[in-house]
């Protein structure tokens, strides 16, 4: 098994070891020379070195160079964390003709030089860690990644702005993209804005003809009311299971004419609308709004007389020439294959109800933005007309800033939109009611192309602004003038004082929170998420979309509260790396496979129920366990169970981890 | 279960009152209750804010106290204790022998050099939450005699009973006495300031801010339409009673309103008599009115 | 036994390669420092975790052990942490029946985005095995006195 790739490592090790400063990140806090020094004493280390920037080419072409020069068949580097630059050092290794796995990492600075206070004590450390490495890699062993074909296709989890752009950008260079989404709809959250900021572009108007492009791509196969259910494999090479929910309405042969709605037992609509955040209602049977995509209906189980009590006249199956309805649809469990996977799952607003001091829920008249956002809308339940829920029009508004953002009772993030379509809604409001609009603020954020002009727009439109939290929105009245409205309490944070501000409206700007069920779809797809529920990228500097997965992509707001404009960015940054994927053709896994050694093994099976993938199988024949490398991970699970030692695993051998023990202990 | 009653300093002076009517209350429905002997004053807001480690210490000292006194029939120990601001401060000091290593282990010490100890067995409840979630509604619907009906009371609950802890209740918009008075026939106040503050210590210590905070409830009860408010702290109580000549001179404009405990209205509907409810100590006169019987 | 101010703790951490390894990164990038007494051996899952290495490490001079893998059912390799409970459980027996307190030997999970769990664990397992001084392993018996021994920890476990 050992094949040694250069014919140089025969006899005894002759370890290169390398100390990087990290400009100050490690020497502030390790004496790299004290290191160094150390490092040349310990058996079979031939050099022993130390550089302000490891990673650096120069770093490298160190490292390359004293292969050459002291015939070096080892290398060990003390730098930051394998997670980081493990790579970069094996491929300097493997350019000087070396095998890239005679290489090992010492982590000084993420493990060393950032967590401790004394630089004695990190030095210690750092020359325990480097001991380690030093003890191990005298026992590597040269090793080949195994390649593995990709599937071309792409899977996209979530159909809002994010999940559509990322769909395009693969399909239009002529990859399979299967989307899938949750909802009846794809559209998301921007389908139901009104306008967008800073341009006051009609959202549907740039958004609706992509949904389209969508529907009608010949590369793109998009299935709504769907969630991903299971997914197995790995980079390249994914097993979906997608389970398409009931619709009751045959996709194929819906058109979309809507008879079947007009014709529902319900005459009139009873059940709250969900996209119109129920400020209007709609019927058992209905499709989400005009341009929904696909634009096909839906028959909602829970309020439907037929599907939930069985019993009905069955007119909007009467009123369908196509009989595309269908009340005997079941759930369907439909298996794909992908080589990549870009989730796209999006957000969801803070639930004002955690404030109660902001009355939402209790008062009439206090709106979420996205309740707002639809109240605006052309197309929405009062088609665009600002009245209230009592029925009335409002003189004064009060927007207020920061619900559920920057709020150590909820959420500790700035949610960043907020802000911006704040005074976007101010804008709309006070253009399509004439009346006096007050902004509510922490400090008002607006980084980016053309938003502080826009901030500038709405000072000189009129709009009020006030520095402070909200305390209370109330309306226990202490002058006549109050009676009768909604009061906003508010120190007034640029004045000095406690203010009563009296309206007849209340605009909460909800924040962004991560999907509820964030914490399970991460699971399934094998990610990580922080406290927040907010999907974690490999790297929040240099690999914004990537995910410790190798192969799943993030995009868009599942990954933290982001605008259009950084949303449609990030998608496309995604699409672009899982193109790079597919398109190399082969991923490269890493070669820590378990393996057998059938001269020790007694063939007691013990093993075998151990591994999760069902990759050992007992050879009867010769009475030893066999390992399939087609299906092995590399946790190395059976190794750690095996009596005899005869399950073993590459980069991961028991007398490696022995080596390591001893380095680290007794490294003095 | 025999509760173990906390009374409190206020209850045995200014809210004598909320003594009476509560014991004559929790005996007709059959609630025991034993006091803590030998119990102290809890420190309350103002021994907090001068010295942190002695207040928790006197606290603890009761919570000691309590389960010294509780514990040999082998079951939790509950301590009854209806003035919020004891139950606050008791609050504060278990959360603190709970989660502060530092600060238990100083009470700790505090507590063995009066040769008491204290394992954090007691669970410190208000009498609201006995009644509602103990007795429960229906058995104080059994023993109304006298029904509130059309009696419209404003509850007021004041903020220490549900900040910063909200152990049984709504933090922002509490039920619990609502449904205790509407059990018993009466009708109660949809109203915002349930929790906000009535001025504490302050109408002693800064009148003009004190009056203010107080006549601000006051007003909003009346305009409202409230014939009485019902509290359940002897200092809301006292300030929202004591100060209302002094409010109609201030602020030039009325604001008299009968101020009392709700476990008096409770004992009206039981049919207890104005004696055993105390009601004789009130400044303002209280009687349900005929209307109502 | 040795001066307690002057004794530091030698403690072997194992950590897996998705969630823990990565949250010890994640406690370095957020400078979250904490004691320097652990030195940790990065392994893919903590299902690879022998416990013959944990009982090398506090045969080679180690005063403890951390062994951290990732939160139940957040597995990278579907169940290795479970794989690794199992024996950690089977494993705290042996070492009491060997006279070893257990505390000097943690597992943990920790996930990914959990670097103030690692400072704290770090800290407070340090903080521990400070308290409980340097381990001394039991004296390999003789073979007459191997039940006294055995009799004397039984003891002890039932204290």
């Amino acid at each position: 098994m050992s094949n040694n790739g250069n014919g140089r490592t025969n006899g005894s090790p002759r370890i290169g070891v390398y100390i990087c400063h990290c400009g100050i990140n490690i020497a502030a806090k390790v004496d790299v020379e004290r290191v160094t020094r150390f490092a040349e004493t310990l058996p079979g280390v031939v050099v022993s070195k130390e550089y302000k920037f490891m990673c650096s080419d120069p770093g490298q072409e160190l490292i390359q160079k004293d292969i050459r020069e002291h015939d070096l068949n080892r290398i060990v580097v003390a730098s930051c964390s394998p997670l980081m630059h493990e790579e970069t050092f094996r491929k300097a290794t493997a350019n000087a003709g070396l095998n890239p796995f005679y290489f090992q990492m010492a982590n000084i600075r993420e493990h060393v030089s950032w967590v401790t206070k004394d630089k004695d004590l990190g030095t210690e450390k750092a020359k325990a860690l480097v001991a380690g490495a030093v003890r191990r890699v005298s026992l590597h062993q040269a090793l080949e990644k195994k390649r593995v074909d990709v599937h071309p296709d792409v899977l996209i989890v979530g159909g809002g702005i994010a999940g559509i752009h990322a769909a395009l950008t693969i399909a239009n260079s002529g990859r399979k993209v299967l989307l899938v989404e949750r909802e009846p709809t794809i559209g998301g959250h921007m389908a139901m804005f009104d306008k967008t900021f800073p341009t006051l572009d009609c959202a549907a108007c740039i958004l609706t003809p992509k949904m389209s492009q969508v529907k009608d791509h010949p590369n793109i196969t998009l299935w709504s009311y769907s969630e991903v259910t299971k997914v197995d494999g790995f980079a390249g090479n994914f097993t979906i299971q997608v389970t398409r929910k009931p619709r009751y309405v045959n996709e194929d042969e819906c058109v979309g004419c809507m008879l079947c709605i007009d014709s529902c037992v319900y005459k009139q609509a009873r059940v709250d609308d969900e996209f119109n955040q129920g400020l209007s209602k709609r019927k058992p049977i209905y499709i989400p709004f005009p341009q929904a995509t696909p634009p096909v209906v839906v028959i909602d189980p829970e309020t439907c007389m037929q599907l939930s009590k069985g019993k009905c006249k069955q007119l909007c199956a009467e009123a369908c020439e196509k009989h595309a309805i269908d009340f005997n649809q079941k759930e369907e469990v439909i298996e794909v294959q992908a080589g990549a996977i870009i989730l796209a799952t999006g957000f969801k607003t803070f639930n004002p109800m955690r404030i109660p001091e902001y009355g939402y829920g209790r008062y009439l008249n206090v709106y979420t933005s996205l309740e707002v956002e639809r109240l605006v809308n052309a197309s929405g339940p009062t088609g665009g007309e600002v009245v209230l829920r009592d029925g009335s029009k409002p003189k004064s508004i009060a927007i207020i800033h920061c619900v559920g953002s920057r709020d150590h009772k909820t959420n500790k993030y700035c949610s960043r939109v907020c802000c911006m379509y704040s005074l976007k809604l101010a804008h709309l409001m006070k253009e399509r009611s004439n009346a006096e609009v007050y902004n509510f603020y922490i400090d008002m954020r607006t980084p980016g192309k053309g938003y502080e002009e826009f901030y500038d727009k709405l000072l000189e439109e009129g709009t009020h602004f006030i520095r402070g939290r909200v305390a209370e929105v109330t309306d226990w009245a202490l002058t006549d003038a109050e009676e009768g409205k909604m009061i906003v309490r508010v120190e007034d944070t640029l004045v000095g004082m406690p203010r009563r501000i009296p309206v007849d409206m209340v605009i909460l700007s909800v924040g962004l929170e991560a999907q509820p069920d964030a914490d399970d779809v991460r699971r399934l797809f094998g990610v990580s998420c922080s406290k927040q529920g907010w999907f974690t990228e490999r790297h929040p500097k240099l690999a914004p979309v990537s995910t410790a997965t190798d192969g799943v992509f993030l995009a868009g707001a599942c990954q933290g509260p982001k605008d259009i404009p950084d949303t449609v960015a990030q998608a496309g940054a995604a699409a672009a790396e899982a193109l790079a994927m597919i398109d190399k053709g082969f991923v490269e896994l890493e070669p820590n496979t378990a393996f057998i050694d059938e001269e020790v093994c007694s063939g007691c099976k013990s093993c075998i129920p151990m591994c999760p993938y069902t990759a050992i199988k007992r050879d009867d024949e010769k009475k030893v366990a066999v390992i399939n490398e087609a299906l092995c991970k590399g946790c190395g699970t059976c190794v750690a169970t095996c009596p005899s030692g005869a399950a073993q695993q590459n980069l991961f051998l028991d007398e490696q981890i022995y080596e390591e023990i001893e380095g680290v202990l007794n490294y003095v | 279960m025999t509760y173990l009653y906390y009374p409190g300093c206020s209850l045995k002076g200014t809210g004598k009152a909320y003594d009476e009517s509560l014991l004559a209350v929790m005996k007709k429905l059959g609630v025991e209750q034993q006091e803590i002997d030998d119990w102290n004053c809890c420190g309350a807001t103002a021994y907090m804010a001068v010295d942190q480690d002695r207040a928790y210490a006197l606290a603890s000292r009761n919570l000691a106290l309590a389960e010294a006194q509780g514990r040999p029939n082998g079951k939790p120990v509950e301590v009854l204790t209806p003035c919020n601001a004891c139950y606050l401060v008791l609050l504060k000091a278990q959360k603190r022998l709970e989660e502060d290593a530092l600060g238990k282990r100083k009470l700790a010490g505090a507590l063995e050099s009066a040769g008491l100890n204290y394992e954090g067995k007691v669970s410190v409840r208000h009498p609201l939450d006995i009644f509602v979630n103990e007795l429960g509604l229906d058995a104080l619907k059994e023993k109304t005699v006298n029904p509130l009906n059309g009696l419209k009371v404003a509850c007021y609950y004041g903020c220490q009973i549900v900040r910063p802890y909200s152990t049984f209740d709504d933090q922002y918009d509490p039920v619990a006495m609502d449904q205790v008075l509407e059990a018993m026939g009466a009708e109660t106040l949809k109203w915002p300031l349930k929790t906000r503050c009535c001025g504490g210590s302050m109408t002693g210590t800064i009148p003009e801010v004190g009056m203010r905070l107080s006549f601000i409830i006051l007003k909003e009860a009346k305009k409202r339409g409230a014939d009485v408010i019902a509290t359940a702290c002897p200092l809301c109580q006292f300030n929202l009673e004591c100060y209302q000549n002094e409010m109609r001179e201030e602020f030039g404009e009325a604001v008299d309103i009968p101020v009392v405990y709700f476990s008096q209205l409770m004992g009206k509907a039981m049919g207890l008599s104005d004696r055993e409810l105390g009601m004789q100590r009130l400044f303002v006169p209280f009687a349900v009115p005929a209307a109502s019987k | 036994m040795s001066d307690a101010a002057a004794f530091e703790p030698r403690i072997v951490a194992f950590f897996c390669n998705w969630c823990t390894y990565t949250a010890a990164d994640l406690t370095g990038v957020s400078r979250m420092a904490y004691e320097p007494n652990v030195r940790v051996i990065r392994v893919m899952c903590s299902g690879r975790i022998d416990p013959e290495f944990i009982l090398a490490a506090l045969r080679e001079g180690a005063d403890g052990v951390l062994i951290g893998g990732c939160h139940p059912g957040d597995c990278h390799y579907i169940e290795g942490n479970y794989k690794m409970l199992r024996r950690y459980r089977l494993l705290l027996k042996y070492l009491r029946a060997m006279g070893v307190d257990e505390r000097r030997v943690r597992l943990e999970w920790i996930a990914a985005s959990e670097g103030d769990k690692v400072q704290r664990v770090v800290n407070e397992l340090t903080w521990t095995i400070r308290e409980l001084g340097p381990l001394a392993l039991p004296v390999m018996p003789q073979p007459e006195g191997a039940g006294a021994s055995e009799e004397s920890a039984l003891a002890e476990a039932n204290a």
